[in-house]
């Protein structure tokens, strides 16, 4: 069965990352698991733009040990992008293993504003389940409150909730039954061979 | 709807090619990417795009030239100009040149999401309107305007030259010449015909009346005027105005007349607000308006206004080669309307519909062929279903001045009615007033 692994490069309590792992597995009823682990920023790290290419951080997720194909997403708390746009909360593989986010813009610090830990939180579990999601073969949602919907700003995040509209789910649904299937066939494979 | 729109992404970097084509992945697009024109133009021969997001700066063919060639293929192809901060005025060209926006490097990406989304909305829009548009065509489609003559043509010419112009267009004619199908032949081949065509009969209403109808009036403005009406120019806003015998006007509405077609502002009656209105004015006269200039009874200013494009509609008689055709028309017409089996005319009667005069023009041959379907029995109309014989409708006449003709004609018709003036102005193809007026213009007076 896949699972979920968080891997922390943040400064969240365990607390905080323990109600993480609570929600993932709220949405996504499959093995959630975390740990702290930091990634090598200083590759991702653009001078001029003083912000780290998300896209180098997934290349070297990818290269992680992951033998079960299981799902990733790192945890960071520094300035991503992607080279055309001038910011990202986040990115993730579609329908692959490995995904990002960044805490840096979801915090009312970036924007002069005062701290506010709930609010964080709350902002990186929508973004940690919205990009697992694509992981998983979701895409963006129209859907008001759904998780699933596009966020290119932080007020944005806040007008969605921690969950999958119905449409979402049918297809979370259908694209987990294709993987059980999917691993089932490789593993019977696998044993005659 | 994200899963039928289709984005191609080109750019000679690797790097944005891929990150935009996973962006809008995400979104459920269908997303594809070319590195050079060369490739772009191949991949748009292979199915239907929506959105283009184009780099300006390309080795080889760059994005403003690939720009044409894309519409060339796809006019409805939304393109977005992909550009570095030092190239927005080369983007801006590009909008000039018909590019749906541009987006400066690096993308934010809140920016992108809305001009995607608005480039989608456009193209609903873009399809809703030419979907209304070929709905509205079957609504603003006129009768027919029948006629093979080189006179005819030649009107037809005239009527495509002048109808995408704002030109103000001034049709002479007879009475019965078709002049008001020829003002909605014009409307609705502009770029007014959206909007109303509206006709004012001016010979047919008295001069507080015409102004009124004119201008509209505020409540209390006039005995009677309980509620504020809007004019006919006000509901002409935005489309075409058509002054039908603009001749026969008062000297005071000419001159209100003539202030509005300059200022394109006016006063409802009774009232102070300054309306503003856009239309185009078709005007149509019978009269001889040079000769009522140089009496001093029609404006010259005005005449001068409203005389820009003159189109003469020959009289039936002068194109006698149209006669078969229109009759033959109007019988198919009441053939259908009163489903009634007749379905040609015999070649006595057509001889005598082509010998005849015709001084109340296509307008008398209509309701000669109407009478003659109502009176006549299948399978053919004969001499006897029409309403005038060889004998009186065309020998007698044939020495006559065109003027002594029509004034023995209506006079004829008045004394077979008994003077009945609307049985009698029906027969003659024209309205109540015109005949009042021809009366008075002839002196013909009832037999006491």
């Amino acid at each position: 069965m896949t699972s979920i692994h968080v891997l922390n490069g943040t400064s969240f309590s365990l607390r905080d990352i323990e109600r993480l792992v609570k929600s993932i597995q709220n949405i996504y009823s499959l093995p959630v698991f975390a740990r702290n682990q930091s990634l090598n920023l200083e590759e991702a790290y653009d001078p001029i733009r003083r912000q780290f290419n998300s896209t180098v951080l997934l290349a070297q997720m990818l290269l992680l040990p992951n033998e079960h194909k299981n799902k990733l997403i790192s945890l960071v708390e520094v300035d991503l992008y992607v080279p055309i746009l001038t910011f990202v909360f986040g990115e993730a593989q579609l329908n692959g293993t490995v995904s990002i986010v960044s805490t840096h813009r979801l915090s009312n610090l970036f924007y002069g504003l005062k701290n506010d830990p709930e609010l964080l939180l709350s902002r990186t579990e929508k973004e940690t389940i919205h990009e697992i999601g694509h992981m998983f073969g979701l895409t963006h949602c129209h859907h008001f409150e759904c998780v699933m919907r596009p966020s290119t700003y932080a007020e944005e995040i806040d007008f969605k909730k921690i969950f999958l509209c119905s449409s979402c789910s049918k297809k979370l649904t259908e694209k987990l039954n294709q993987s059980a299937k999917l691993s089932t066939s490789e593993r019977e494979e696998n044993s005659t061979a | 709807m994200s899963n039928d729109i289709a984005i191609l992404i080109i750019d000679d970097e690797l790097v944005v090619r891929d990150s935009l084509t996973k962006w809008f992945r995400e979104d459920g697009y269908i997303v594809d990417s070319a590195e050079n024109a060369v490739e772009a133009l191949k991949k748009l021969q292979q199915r239907k795009w929506h959105i283009i997001l184009l780099d300006i700066k390309m080795p080889g063919m760059d994005g403003m030239q690939l720009q044409p060639k894309i519409h060339e293929i796809d006019p409805s192809i939304a393109i977005i100009f992909i550009t570095a901060h030092a190239s927005v005025d080369t983007a801006v060209q590009a909008l000039k040149a018909g590019a749906f926006d541009y987006i400066t490097k690096p993308i934010d990406p809140d920016h992108l999401s809305h001009l995607v989304a608005n480039a989608i909305k456009q193209r609903a829009l873009q399809g809703e309107n030419i979907r209304l548009k070929e709905q509205m065509e079957e609504f603003t489609k006129v009768d027919e305007i029948i006629g093979d003559s080189f006179q005819m043509k030649k009107v037809f010419e005239l009527i495509q030259t002048v109808a995408k112009t704002d030109t103000t267009v001034m049709l002479r004619g007879e009475s019965g010449t078709g002049k008001e199908l020829i003002a909605r032949a014009i409307h609705a081949n502009s770029e007014r015909r959206y909007f109303p065509i509206i006709t004012i009969n001016c010979g047919g209403l008295p001069e507080g009346i015409l102004e009124s109808e004119l201008f509209g009036h505020e409540k209390g403005a006039f005995t009677g005027a309980q509620y504020r009406r809007k004019g006919k120019l006000e509901l002409a806003d935005g489309g075409t105005l058509f002054l039908d015998e603009i001749g026969n006007i008062s000297i005071k509405t000419q001159m209100d007349l003539l202030r509005v077609i300059e200022t394109k502002q006016f006063t409802r009656v009774g009232g102070n607000e300054i309306i503003e209105v856009d239309f185009r004015i078709i005007c149509a006269t019978n009269m001889d308006l040079e000769r009522a200039v140089k009496e001093g009874t029609f404006r010259e200013d005005l005449y001068y206004r409203l005389n820009v494009f003159s189109i003469s509609i020959p009289p039936l008689r002068e194109r006698k080669t149209d006669i078969p055709l229109l009759a033959n028309y109007f019988l198919k017409k009441y053939s259908q309307a009163m489903s009634k089996p007749i379905n040609s005319i015999s070649p006595e009667a057509m001889e005598i519909l082509l010998e005849y005069k015709w001084p109340g023009n296509v307008r008398e041959l209509e309701n000669a062929i109407e009478r003659a379907m109502v009176v006549g029995s299948p399978p053919a109309i004969t001499p006897r279903d029409l309403p005038f014989q060889k004998s009186e409708g065309t020998l007698e006449y044939q020495s006559d001045s065109l003027a002594t003709l029509e004034k023995k004609h209506i006079q004829n018709i008045l004394e077979k009615n008994n003077w009945n003036i609307s049985r009698s102005a029906e027969i003659l193809g024209i309205d109540r007033v015109t005949l009042y007026n021809k009366i008075q213009k002839y002196g013909l007076k009832r037999p006491e």
